[in-house]
């Protein structure tokens, strides 16, 4: 079973998206801002990340950047969740490494169709 | 059953195929109540009544009954073969006119004939100098329309299109994304019913018609499936949905190399030895 670790400020999102993720047959974890999910990640890489990009303390994009440069950070799928739904910041995102985007309000269906973009559906 | 519902039966299985079935009353209810109320009748019966003279009314349940459920990329192996497979084949086969020409029967909102036209785009480079035409068809006006204006919502544009598609192919109008001029012109979006004649649309290289002779009764799969043949060249390909098979409704299609969404014409001899699925459009050139 696959792992993804959760980060969004929200407790709510990180309920809904966890509830999503588990009937997808995925195992989850969650951290509530970038500087918790780099603690998280150096203590147990994931197989894939659910990113908030407007985060207190460390911000998703941040966050980002930090994991790339870890030993073993290239492996995790990096989904970002987000409300900003701009090209600019699917492009930054992209940049930085991101593997994929979603645009909040998400559904299942957006969380199966991106996690099947990245092949881990 | 009511004799309102088995008109209403008769009637979509003449004006479109589409065969109902008894279990399928409450799809009926929730679909046509608001045409009912709309056109102030006061049930089934009335409207299954008014129909029979009224074509506007006709054509509108016709349309709400359609299934029109799709997404960008749907089920993405068919698409994989596309490039991978079906491309590569008609680069050899077709060198000589340089001319591919792709039907999208029921095309719904437009999303798969728009994923098509985005994996023609991407592989510029080897279709350089080739004309690829894409018509794309439906039998629901509304839809169609929706289809050419190619503006998709928050939800559907984020269904099965990768981010990198989005950011290259769409640009964002409010809270919507609007597919670019380039892609769209790509597209020549036509209203055609699949039980009427579509001899006019010409021949293809490429038929897709999936997802929709699922809920075509038996005779009419036949009728489509053999019509579709003979729109289709002799080394053509149908590709129909995961779960849709021509098996015991039209001997004229055989199962391409592995691929058993992808069919090609029975009749058909290879010019050439087919390329396995997966060979690449440059293995496709390397070979000419």
């Amino acid at each position: 079973m696959k792992n993804v670790l959760v980060v969004d400020d929200s407790p709510m999102i990180r309920r809904i998206a966890k509830k999503i993720l588990e009937e997808l047959n995925f195992k989850t974890c969650e951290a509530e801002d970038g500087q918790k999910a780099l603690a998280a990640v150096n203590a147990d890489m994931p197989d894939a990340i659910l990113l908030d990009w407007n985060m207190p303390v460390m911000d998703g994009l941040e966050f980002l950047i930090n994991l790339r440069q870890l030993p073993n950070g290239g492996s995790p799928k990096v989904l970002f969740c987000t409300t900003e739904s701009d090209v600019k910041h699917i492009t930054k995102a992209m940049q930085a490494g991101a593997d994929e985007y979603i645009m909040k309000p998400f559904n299942k269906q957006i969380v199966k169709s991106k996690f099947e973009e990245v092949g881990l559906c | 059953m009511s004799q309102a519902f088995a008109a209403l039966q008769a009637f979509l299985l003449k004006s479109s195929g589409l065969s109902l079935d008894k279990e399928k009353k409450y799809l009926v209810e929730a679909r046509l109540t608001p045409v009912i109320e709309q056109a102030g009748l006061s049930d089934l019966g009335e409207l299954v009544t008014m129909i029979e003279t009224d074509r506007t009314l006709a054509k509108k349940v016709t349309e709400a009954m359609t299934v029109n459920e799709t997404f960008f990329f749907r089920d993405r192996q068919p698409f994989d073969g596309f490039r991978n497979a079906i491309l590569p084949e008609l680069l050899k086969h077709r060198s000589r006119q340089r001319k591919i020409r792709i039907w999208s029967a029921a095309c719904s909102t437009g999303q798969e004939p728009y994923s098509l036209a985005m994996i023609v785009d991407e592989e510029a480079r080897n279709l350089a100098g080739w004309t690829v035409d894409i018509v794309a068809t439906d039998i629901a006006e509304t839809v169609l329309k929706k289809a050419k204006d190619g503006v998709y919502t928050h939800f559907e544009a984020q269904r099965g299109l990768p981010a990198q598609h989005l950011v290259r192919y769409f640009t964002k109008r409010k809270d919507n994304w609007v597919i670019s001029q380039h892609i769209r012109s790509r597209v020549d979006f036509r209203q055609q019913n699949l039980m009427a004649d579509f001899s006019a649309l010409g021949q293809f290289d490429v038929i897709f018609c999936r997802n929709v002779l699922i809920y075509f009764a038996p005779d009419q799969k036949r009728d489509v499936l053999n019509r579709m043949a003979q729109r289709l060249s002799p080394d053509g390909f149908l590709v129909l949905g995961a779960a849709e098979s021509v098996i015991g409704y039209s001997s004229e299609f055989k199962p391409h190399s592995d691929n058993r969404v992808i069919l090609t014409r029975r009749a058909a001899t290879p010019q050439h030895e087919p390329l396995r699925t997966g060979a690449s459009l440059e293995q496709a050139r390397a070979a000419k």
